[in-house]
């Protein structure tokens, strides 16, 4: 388990991340939710140890994970940030081989193969291996970066909006990678994700950011209602359940009258 | 066989070819044993400088993601030129730390390194990793050691600047062998200490966040790495002079020519191509301009016309 105590980032005088405290269960997906700018990026930066904390600690089973040696932390925790670009000339399959660095210093062994090998298809990469990264579409790109951290087979897995670039086809995939990763090979993975019904389906666990400070943390069933959800995007959001998921409609409320009278009122200044 | 793996072989059998008709080309056999040891003294500094200003602008170049800027561009050839143009104004021309080429050496080594640490390292603290930040002050301090300079070349005599002015192109046309042994040296040992980190550059190239997931120490391996860079090009610089675009010139074209991040090749082609520059150079200097003109003006008119190309594609795309 990851203990996160009181963490707390400022920027000059503004308070960015305002005192999360998270426990992240083990085996389990949790989701990090909340509108742009309430910190998730941040929050999950520092846990990973790429961003310094102003207060507060981190605990991996019980144990600092900032006075661990780099070299074993990245044997236990990975994380792929938002923005990944790189102006390499690097091919997929040798982008995803960095993953086994942490094992064996750039001299890949055959297991590091097999392991990179499982990766590529996990991904559906097959077919791209050998070209360039640069040579790839967005969402072709996206999942070598995935690919990368899940060769780099730790017991954590960070992912900050994994789905971005990614269609809707792809986006399920991932998902469903993700949750067998959790089921057959007991990965804890830790996710920032945008759709509320991503979340709302695949997360054991979900954790609501709002101006730096924890709105809600729970089972998916505790967070994905109509009052927490409404009170944290602020905003007109229905729940219907279907097939046993709770679903969000929230694309309702603009074509509903109250919400098309408000945007008129604003337009004609009464607002 | 690896398409890098062949252009390193073709490299390497050009810088060989060079070497080898540079030293041969229109031996005289009535002064061959005045020529000879000449001309080997000339191809040993050359290797030497090649290999050190390959390297070092490599790996500045992959801490900084960046391939334009390089240590010399950042201010370490105006701070050698600081150095030069003060010792003339404080002592005078005929003082033995400018004639004296072994203290000359070592004062600007000892100069060009504690130089070049304090921009690296400290301010690297101060500026919180921020490149543009830091190239910025290298930047400023490069302009204010060029214009401290200028002043004092304006204060001092014509005939003492004509003579000061000698020192400040690179060139190796007056080289003193004597310090070949210690350079060599030097750089020898660096490469020693790069050559065990050619997989982490790798990572690092990936940039800061990539590399400290995968379990780099990144701010130390980078200070180490930095001191490095610093000895490399202090070294060479104090023994040849200063070439302010070789590095640039050397590594943008070994990227055009081995399409790889993999530093085992960039660096070992980018040695090659160092070498290859430097041998075409001297030998243009030597045989078609009999050495009226100095090789670090070849070199930079060379190297600013494709640094300016290389900032016009940038903009382009
Ligand atoms: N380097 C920085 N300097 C100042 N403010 C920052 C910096 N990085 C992020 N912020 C601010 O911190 C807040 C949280 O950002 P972030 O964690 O990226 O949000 P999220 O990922 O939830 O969209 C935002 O208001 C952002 O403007
Ligand atoms: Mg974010």
């Amino acid at each position: 388990m990851i203990s996160v105590k009181g963490i707390t980032k400022k920027y000059g005088s503004k308070t960015v991340v305002d005192d999360v405290s998270i426990d992240i269960e083990k085996g389990k997906i949790t989701s990090l939710i909340g509108p742009n700018g309430a910190g998730k990026s941040t929050v999950i930066s520092m846990i990973t140890r790429l961003l310094d904390k102003n207060s507060g600690e981190v605990l991996l089973e019980g144990d600092n994970i900032f006075t661990q040696p780099h070299g074993e932390l990245a044997k236990k925790i990975t994380i792929l940030k938002q923005a990944n670009h790189l102006e390499l000339k690097i091919t997929v399959r040798e982008l995803i081989s960095f993953g086994r660095f942490p094992y064996s210093k750039g001299r890949l062994t055959d297991e590091d193969e097999q392991i990179i090998d499982e990766a590529i298809s996990y991904m559906g990469l097959k077919e791209f291996e050998e070209r360039y990264i640069d040579e790839l579409s967005g969402g072709q790109r996206q999942r070598a970066y995935i690919a990368m951290t899940i060769a780099q087979d730790t017991e954590y897995i960070f992912l900050d909006e994994p789905l971005n670039n990614l269609d809707m086809k792809h986006s399920v995939q991932i998902m469903q990678i993700l949750r067998r990763l959790c089921r057959d090979k007991n990965k804890t993975i830790i996710i920032v994700i945008h759709d509320i019904n991503f979340a709302s389906c695949y997360s054991d666990n979900i954790v609501a950011l709002k101006d730096g400070k924890i709105a809600i943390s729970g089972t998916a069933n505790e967070v994905i209602t109509k009052e927490v959800l409404e009170g944290i995007y602020e905003m007109e959001i229905n729940i219907e359940s279907i097939c046993g998921h709770r679903i969000c409609f929230y694309f309702d409320g603009v074509i509903e009258g109250d919400s098309t009278e408000l945007a008129a009122n604003y337009l004609i200044g009464n607002a | 066989m690896h398409k890098n793996t062949k252009m390193i072989i073709l490299l390497a059998i050009l810088a060989v070819g060079l070497l080898t008709f540079y030293t041969l080309y229109g031996l005289n056999p009535d002064i061959y044993f005045y020529q000879m040891p000449s001309r080997l003294k000339r191809i040993v500094a050359i290797v030497i400088v090649a290999v050190a200003i390959a390297v070092s602008t490599v790996i500045f170049q992959t801490i900084v993601k960046n391939r334009i800027l390089t240590p010399s561009i950042m201010g370490l050839d105006s701070v050698y030129t600081f150095i030069q143009t003060a010792i003339v104004f404080l002592a005078g021309v005929s003082s033995p730390l400018l004639l004296n080429s072994q203290y000359n050496y070592f004062l600007s080594m000892g100069v060009l390194v504690l130089f070049t640490l304090f921009v690296f390292k400290f301010l690297f603290k101060v500026t919180k990793n921020n490149i543009f930040l830091l190239l910025l002050i290298g930047i400023i301090l490069g302009t204010f050691f060029g214009n401290l300079s200028t002043f004092m070349q304006i204060l001092i005599s014509p005939e003492d600047f004509s003579i000061l002015q000698g020192t400040l192109f690179g060139s190796f046309n007056a080289i003193d062998e004597s310090l070949l042994g210690i350079t060599g040296i030097i750089v020898i040992v660096m490469l020693v200490f790069v050559f065990k980190d050619f997989h982490t550059l790798d990572v690092l190239s990936l940039g800061r966040d990539h590399a400290l997931n995968l379990g780099i120490n990144y701010d130390r391996k980078v200070s180490y790495l930095l001191i490095i860079v610093a000895i490399l090009v202090s070294v060479s610089t104090a023994l040849v002079g200063p070439i302010m675009f070789l590095g640039l010139l050397v590594v943008n074209l070994a990227h055009e020519l081995l399409k790889t991040f993999r530093h085992s090749y960039l660096i070992l082609g980018t040695a090659l191509i160092s070498i290859i520059t430097l041998v075409i150079g001297q030998m243009v200097v030597q045989f078609v301009f009999g050495n009226n003109i100095e090789l670090s003006v070849i070199i930079n008119l060379v190297g600013g016309v494709y640094f300016i190309y290389l900032m016009l594609r940038r903009n382009r795309t």
